[in-house]
């Protein structure tokens, strides 16, 4: 199969969507830039036209809000924000008209729209462009929530949240835009929902989101060479999260690691462990572990980046943990 | 002008029901009744055709009447049963009447102003003749969203219509503080929408305004925007008069009674209207009659449609 690197794949199920779909319009800030999305939607405007690929002016609030007004006119919108930090400035029509919609109106009537929300930490960017917030959106009742870590996930996902008739917020993190992998060429979903083990494994579980799902297999190489045998979950459906590919890998296991690219407290990571821990504790011979971002906000300068973003060794340390080895033994 | 008087009463009768029903405890979920203000809806909706939308908030028991919302389901809605139109799942504040031309109401202030606009730029990317109608109160020019929308329908040229119903109060706050200026009909002046003030509580004024507004957009032209100065004769929410939950306001009330908008309609209409009357009211007592003895909802069915499948 062709390869393609993440942000092609985006690009491609953009276009193919747009192409397929008369409904799907794109709408949000820096769609007619050459740099503002990272190549993302690269003349799009051209293909498709300036009416279709609207570049708004910098109003979160509304423009969210128009994309939820389309969305009940019959429309497929797209509504791209460049950081995920300015879409805590549309958090009424996101959570307050979208999320509610469908249950307020007892199911006679939903928002099929499709928020894409960049994640780009590091780069002295500092506090307030770079937060991975998807925790939060986790929380919200009737609001789906993906995150892919792979090219063939960030194209299949993206379709699928454009097909489904309920508001979802689609999280791409731009540390992952080089990476490259298998993708067809054809229009193809990915199940929202459904995990993927990305590596099978007995001695340790590894639950990985977004960019910590790639640090997971760099994890559990270095493990590997320790003679420990780590599976690694990608769980790239926040909201719905396949509680039973977790489960089942738990209990296979009896060690849980889970590896969140965001904050601890009240973090996705926790929401897992709690179910872990509630589901399968008679399974498990170690606390679950969680290896996310510190209680911080995001610094900027470059030396306390290295000591805020958590390395695949955070991830190997974690597991030695679990599996009540001196942290800095040899296997 | 029969028609739209005939709405007024309509909505009146409706609300002073629905008033009655929360006194007596019948009804628990907060209404916010719109008795002294039918003129605003009843004109704005009959300058509309069908297939164009209308957007409301907390307030539009009146907007869901003006487009022709069922009686019955809305006092089911009230009442929390399963034949309410949104199945007892919203209650007053959450209303619809899809066929009706009025995709949802809801409680957030300004909440639906760029859901509107974003019906408008729908209509407008599939080429449909259809306009969209924001419904807001003066409180709502206080959110930042309805600049930022105002901003958008005129750069996108959006088949829409912005109105403002001020009423003078956001819930107990009298205008005077909360602005220095009563120039709420120049909101839109800064954005390039053309404002109008228009007499809220003369039914014709609105018609004609919203004709105006509505013929602008349908050809094109782009958004309009519409104060409509009137009163509401009861509280912020609840029945009780001229009070906001316990907080009496400036005794304007008295004077604004002088200006009921549907007394106003009757005397031009000058004709008999008692018959009118009767069927109204005969109206009321059987949707109310048939809406009390629906059915309320399974509690155990609490978890579902938090998603469509």
């Amino acid at each position: 199969m062709r390869e393609l690197s993440y942000v092609q794949a985006i690009h491609e199920a953009h276009r193919q969507a747009m192409a397929a779909d008369c409904r799907v319009f794109l709408i949000g800030q820096g769609l007619w830039s050459p740099w503002y999305a990272g190549g993302s939607l690269e003349d799009l405007d051209r293909e498709f036209g300036r009416d279709r690929v609207l570049d708004s002016p910098v109003s979160e609030n509304a423009v969210t809000g128009m994309a939820v007004g389309a969305a009940l006119a019959g429309m497929r919108p797209i509504v791209f924000h460049p950081r995920l930090d300015f879409l805590l400035l549309a958090m009424d029509p996101l959570i307050n008209q979208a999320a509610n919609w469908s249950y307020l109106f007892a199911g006679q009537s939903s928002v099929p729209l499709v928020i894409r929300a960049v994640i780009n930490r590091g780069g002295e960017q500092g506090a307030q462009h770079s937060q991975a917030l998807h925790a939060m959106f986790m929380h919200v009742p009737g609001l789906k929530t993906v995150m892919p870590a792979t090219p063939a996930d960030a194209k299949g996902l993206l379709l699928a949240a454009i097909e489904d008739p309920n508001p979802v917020l689609y999280i791409d993190d731009r540390w992952l835009y080089n990476q490259t992998g298998p993708v067809p060429e054809e229009i193809y979903r990915i199940p929202i929902g459904e995990a993927a083990v990305r590596r099978a494994g007995r001695d340790v579980t590894i639950v990985g989101i977004s960019w910590m799902a790639a640090q997971a297999l760099e994890a559990a190489d270095v493990l590997a060479s320790q003679g420990i045998d780590a599976e690694v979950i990608d769980l790239r459906s926040l909201k719905p999260w396949d509680q039973t590919r977790v489960l089942e890998s738990a209990r296979k296991t009896g060690r849980v690691i889970v590896a969140d690219p965001g904050w601890r407290t009240a973090g996705a990571a926790a929401e897992i462990a709690a179910t872990v821990a509630a589901e399968a504790f008679h399974d498990l011979h170690a606390p679950v572990e969680r290896v996310t971002l510190p209680d911080t906000p995001a610094p900027s300068s470059h030396a306390e980046e290295q000591a805020y973003y958590p390395r695949p060794s955070a991830i190997v340390e974690a597991a030695w943990r679990a599996l009540g080895r001196r942290v800095g033994a040899a296997a | 002008m029969l028609g739209r008087w005939k709405t007024m009463l309509r909505i009146r009768r409706a609300e002073e029901a629905i008033g009655e029903m929360c006194e007596t405890g019948e009804v628990r979920c907060p209404c916010h009744l719109s008795i002294g203000q039918e003129a605003v809806a009843a004109g704005v909706s009959a300058a509309l055709l069908p297939g164009d939308t209308v957007w409301g908030a907390h307030r539009s028991h009146g907007h869901y009447l003006a487009q022709g919302g069922s009686l019955e389901s809305l006092f089911a809605e009230v009442l929390g049963k399963t034949t309410g139109c949104s199945g007892g799942r919203g209650g007053s504040m959450h209303l619809r009447a899809p066929e009706q031309g009025l995709p949802g109401t809801v409680p957030i202030v300004a909440g639906t102003i760029p859901l509107a606009a974003g019906a408008a730029l729908a209509y407008k990317l599939r080429g449909e003749k259809r306009v969209a109608v924001a419904f807001f109160g003066d409180g709502a020019l206080e959110e930042g969203s309805v600049h930022e929308t105002l901003n958008l329908a005129a750069l996108y040229k959006l088949p829409m219509i912005f109105v403002c119903e001020n009423n003078l109060y956001s819930s107990h706050l009298h205008w005077t503080e909360r602005r220095v200026a009563d120039n709420l009909d120049q909101a839109g002046a800064f954005h390039s929408v053309p404002g109008a003030r228009v007499d809220g509580n003369a039914v014709e004024d609105v018609f004609e305004a919203a004709r105006q507004a509505v013929g602008r957009a349908r050809s094109g032209a782009g958004p309009s925007f519409l104060e409509c100065r009137t009163f509401r004769w009861r509280g912020h929410v609840g029945a009780s008069s001229d009070q906001d939950v316990g907080v009496h306001r400036r005794g304007e009330l008295a004077e604004w009674l002088e200006y009921d908008p549907i007394q106003r309609a009757a005397e031009k209409l000058n004709m008999d209207l008692a018959t009118h009357c009767a069927d109204v009211d005969q109206e009321i007592d059987r949707a109310l009659t048939n809406a009390r003895s629906a059915s309320t909802p399974d509690a155990g069915r609490i978890g579902e449609h938090v998603c469509a499948s």
